[in-house]
């Protein structure tokens, strides 16, 4: 006899039997994937990945026998009252009743539709199926892996400043209740109680009683401690490898009042986006956010989407921060630099010269893609109108005829937003499938 | 298989016991050599005490995930892929996760050495409990049943599906995952035409068919007469002997197996397309003789762990808080629901097959008058054990309940028997518990458990080979139960494919001999 620990085999080994599944369900889950980024709110993205799939495409016919045609035989347990020969009615619902055995475990076939969840990552491949991100050869060689600490659950051991407080006190109030520690509030409420009695009759019996039981409940409480050793727990971290292939992401937005609610929407509905793209490429991705108006600041997340400014708008600006925090923090010999401004398009037009200089020479040279959003008023360009463009889109489109790593895009609706990504970052025929 | 972690078997020492005291274990832990020591304590019951046989023991402890995958690859270690395993994979995934499915406590492989795959999640009680049940009772099954005997090669089984998986990945590789999904899809859906029902003649092996020669060829030398070679010789037979009758014989029709007559007759397909529906067919084969033997296999099983339980606990081996947990589980799993309760399923195989063995121990060990006129062979033999081996090498569940269903046990479980013809107004009961039904409730119970007679009984009749080559194919319709029309057509659909040519299949009413419906399916080109 043998015994054999399979535990530590690795898992997954149906998993080529899933992926199997999934190419042959892939154009009902890819539509699936395309309306949940369409409609569904983009943050939440991947999270509920269910999927609907009709069982027409995966059904697994067998000959089987028809129900309802034909002489049916049931043999059934529990006869209580029938004797041979007796007749019953037919069961409301086609005939037979509850088949015989036969009946339960079939299972295939069924007409109902096949519904399953999507993991995270299958989501999010069949999401980004085909995109490519450009220039990704560029520095993604350099994969040395250095250590870098992550949270992994709890530790009973650990110093005090890993201490983890609500585990701590959830088992300290676990333990309290479960060794019958009494509570601080009914402590008072007794010891008030005995306050009033022994003002009344101060040496009658039922003053000695309750003496003693105030008595019994403080030794027990400082018998029990509220925080035992054995409550605590720490924060536990463990090593992990960190790549040095890496990837910064900045985002740049003009927040100057002409910039509606809708158009920081939008922005920041392609910011998203990039920045799942980017995750799933790169083990390390940060982001920076730089906002401006006539002068740019670098501020966090809420600030940036949040927050509303006044002044006018200097593009330049904006170039000149990220400039200065590239080579302050971002060096572009281990980072991978993407940029993603988002704008109406306003600008002082003496800025132009400047801007367009910036980007040309130190911007676009540190960087892997930078992509220009244009967004616009949900009514979009009129119709009828020769189409008007704006004093940034003038100043950028000469840079980017000559350089790809700019891209640019005009922006109007949400619905628009998931195709223009998948238009800048499709994956350019001939361009072989890199990924890092 | 990947490499594993052979834990335990460093310690070939006589088990040590708990304290001193006898038991096996106390609480719910269990370790390795805890495990070891279940195995030799139920060895140690079933060996002499029930006189069971069984191959090796080969013990896996296995995670839920793991228990999913496997379920997923039909219980098999090792499998080759396609997507519709893990479609099953999502569907068992989503029933766990969502709690509407408990995993089962274990899966057993009919292989030498058997695989017992059991949870890790399960308490040492649980443990004991699948070890009895399946390591001695499914294992002592697996060996010793004629049906498993004869269609089902333990030793080699493994080795095949290694060589199954290979062949299969080799084949994806060269000629595209498609083109094989399509093979095996088709194939998949003939899985249940794909299996021998009857053994075949043996084909000679080389050195029978050179002695049969000579034998022959001495025959011929002693009986020649010269005489012979002046007759004038007859008429040239023309080469129209290739009548249909002899047209069919050559291609050994009629043929139920289908996935067989394709793999050796379908004019356009590859070498590897038939080498895969070989696969296929094997497969089914393999399984065929556990759907013959659901009732019986359990009921042996279940039977097994039930003396050994009972035995382990007599003796002390296990406390009485883990005898109470077995016999909460033990009767969980014997429980069968009657007709008219929320949960009836159909017959439960744990609770027939149980209550059954358990029945014929009692006419062995006690019978009544009754027993001595409806089982005289056995009512009163003594032996039990001897009676349930016996039955156990030699029947599958069609002939066990035909022969050892007791009158008595059709008045405990209150079977009736009742007939749905759609033709009538009302159902009717045919036969009950009584008297006048016993012998006619029992065959009709017996036949539910017939495979042959609950899958539809379709079979290649005809091809003209030189003609058309339209395959004829039959359902012969039993009690004119129609075969489900759109699935039909869907393997319709894949049998053609396969054919390369049209495919027409009739129902045959068996009484009349009238057609009552034809499908009919051309191929479509994708194999060739």
């Amino acid at each position: 006899m043998h015994i054999i620990d399979r535990r530590l085999n690795p898992g997954g080994k149906s998993l080529a039997n899933r992926q199997r599944f999934l190419r042959r369900v892939r154009d009902v889950a890819q539509r699936a994937v395309r309306e949940a980024a369409r409609d569904g709110d983009i943050r939440d993205l991947g999270k509920d990945g269910n999927v609907t799939v009709p069982a027409d495409g995966v059904r697994e016919p067998k000959f089987s026998r028809a129900p309802g045609t034909g002489i049916q035989d049931h043999i059934l347990p529990g006869n209580k009252t029938y004797v041979e020969g007796d007749t019953i009615e037919r069961p409301p619902g086609g005939s037979g009743g509850r088949g015989g055995g036969q009946a339960g475990d079939g299972g295939e076939g069924g007409e109902d539709s096949f519904r399953f969840v999507l993991t995270r990552e299958e989501f999010l491949e069949l999401f980004l199926d085909d995109l490519e991100l450009p220039d990704l050869a560029k520095r993604r060689l350099a994969v040395v892996e250095t250590e870098a600490l992550r949270r992994a659950g709890y530790t009973v051991t650990g110093s005090p400043a890993n201490l983890a407080l609500t585990r701590t006190l959830r088992n300290s109030l676990s333990r309290r209740i479960a060794l019958k520690r009494p509570k601080a509030e009914e402590m008072a409420a007794l010891e008030a109680e005995l306050k009033a009695l022994e003002t009344q009759e101060p040496d009658g019996p039922a003053v000695a009683e309750l003496r003693a039981e105030v008595e019994r409940l403080r030794t027990r409480s400082q018998r029990i401690p509220y925080v035992d050793p054995i409550d605590l727990r720490y924060r536990r971290f463990e090593p992990y490898p960190r790549p040095v292939a890496q990837a910064v992401m900045f985002c740049l937005m003009d927040v100057s009042g002409s910039m509606t609610e809708h158009m920081k929407d939008l922005a920041k509905r392609f910011y998203i986006l990039l920045h799942i793209f980017l995750v799933r490429r790169y083990k390390h991705v940060e982001i920076v956010f730089i906002r401006h108006t006539d002068h740019a600041k670098e501020v966090d997340e809420e600030t940036f989407f949040g927050s509303r400014e006044t002044g006018g708008t200097l593009v330049s600006s904006a170039l000149v921060e990220m400039k200065r925090i590239v080579a302050e923090r971002y060096n572009p010999e281990d980072w991978n630099i993407y940029a993603a401004q988002a704008s109406d398009g306003d600008n002082v037009s003496s800025d132009g010269p400047t801007a367009q200089n910036l980007l040309r020479s130190a911007i676009l040279p540190a960087c892997q893609y930078f992509a220009y959003l244009e967004v616009g008023d949900e009514g979009g360009p009129r119709a009828g109108f020769v189409e008007h463009r704006t004093t940034l889109w003038r100043t950028y489109e000469p840079v980017s005829k000559g350089d790809s790593t700019l891209a640019m895009r005009k922006v109007n609706h949400r619905r628009d937003i998931y195709p223009v990504f998948r238009e800048l970052f499709s994956r350019k025929a001939g361009q072989e499938a890199a990924s890092p | 298989m990947s490499p594993a972690f052979p834990a335990g078997v460093a310690t070939p020492a006589a088990p040590a016991l708990i304290d001193g005291s006898g038991l096996l274990f106390s609480g719910n832990d269990w370790d390795f050599d805890t495990i070891r020591r279940i195995h030799d304590a139920c060895e140690a019951v079933a060996g002499p005490e029930l006189g069971l046989s069984w191959y090796p023991n080969q013990i896996e402890i296995i995670t839920a995930e793991q228990m999913l995958d496997a379920y997923a690859s039909i219980g098999m270690p090792l499998f080759y892929k396609h997507w519709s395993f893990g479609k099953h994979f999502a569907q068992h995934e989503a029933g766990y996760r969502r709690g509407l499915m408990g995993l089962a406590y274990e899966i057993v492989i009919n292989s030498d050495p058997c695989i017992s795959y059991i949870m890790e999640e399960n308490t040492a009680t649980m443990q004991t409990l699948v070890i009895a049940h399946a390591a001695f009772g499914h294992n002592h099954f697996f060996k010793n049943n004629y049906l498993f005997r004869q269609w089902t090669d333990a030793e080699g089984i493994l080795d095949y599906l290694d060589f199954a998986k290979r062949y299969i990945t080799r084949c994806e590789e060269r000629y595209g995952h498609g083109a094989v999904e399509a093979v095996l899809d088709a194939a998949h859906a003939l899985m249940n035409q794909g299996v021998h029902r009857y053994p075949r003649k043996k084909r000679p092996d080389l050195s029978s068919e050179q002695r049969r020669e000579r034998e022959r060829e001495e025959h011929r030398e002693r009986i020649y007469n010269d005489l012979w070679r002046t007759l004038p010789a007859k008429a040239a037979a023309g080469k129209a002997d290739l009548s249909a009758e002899r047209r069919r014989a050559l291609l050994e029709l009629p043929q139920e197996n289908i996935l067989y007559f394709l793999e050796k007759v379908a004019p356009r397909l590859r070498p590897w397309q038939r080498e895969i529906l070989r696969i296929v067919r094997h497969v089914a084969q393999y399984f065929y003789p556990q759907r013959q033997t659901k009732v019986m296999n359990e009921g042996c099983a279940t039977y097994s762990h039930y003396r050994i339980m009972s035995r382990l606990s007599e003796t002390g081996r296990i406390n009485e808080a883990a005898y109470l947990e077995f016999l909460q589980s033990h009767t969980n799993v014997i429980r069968q629901p009657t007709y008219d309760d929320r949960h009836y399923g159909g017959h439960n195989p744990y609770a027939i097959g149980f209550a059954m063995m358990q029945d014929i121990a009692r006419i062995c060990t006690d019978p009544t008058a009754e027993d001595r006129e409806w089982f005289p062979d056995i009512a009163g033999s003594g032996d039990p054990m001897e009676v349930l081996r016996d039955v156990w090498a030699n029947y599958r569940d069609e002939s066990f309940i035909a022969q050892f269903l007791s009158p008595r046990l059709m008045r405990q479980l209150r079977l009736f028997h009742v007939s749905d013809d759609p033709d009538k107004p009302e159902l009717r009961v045919e036969s009950i518990h009584d008297e006048r039904g016993y012998r006619r409730l029992r065959r009709a119970f017996a036949r539910q458990y017939d495979v042959a007679w609950l899958d539809p009984d379709i079979e290649v009749v005809d091809v003209d080979l030189e003609g058309d080559r339209k395959l004829i194919v039959h359902h012969k319709v039993l009690n004119r139960v129609l075969l489900n029309r759109d699935d039909a057509a869907r393997v319709l659909q894949h049998l053609a494919d396969l054919w390369g040519y049209d495919v027409v299949l009739k129902e045959v009413d068996t009484a009349t001999g009238t057609v009552l419906k034809e499908h009919t399916a051309s191929a479509r080109p994708t194999f060739f």
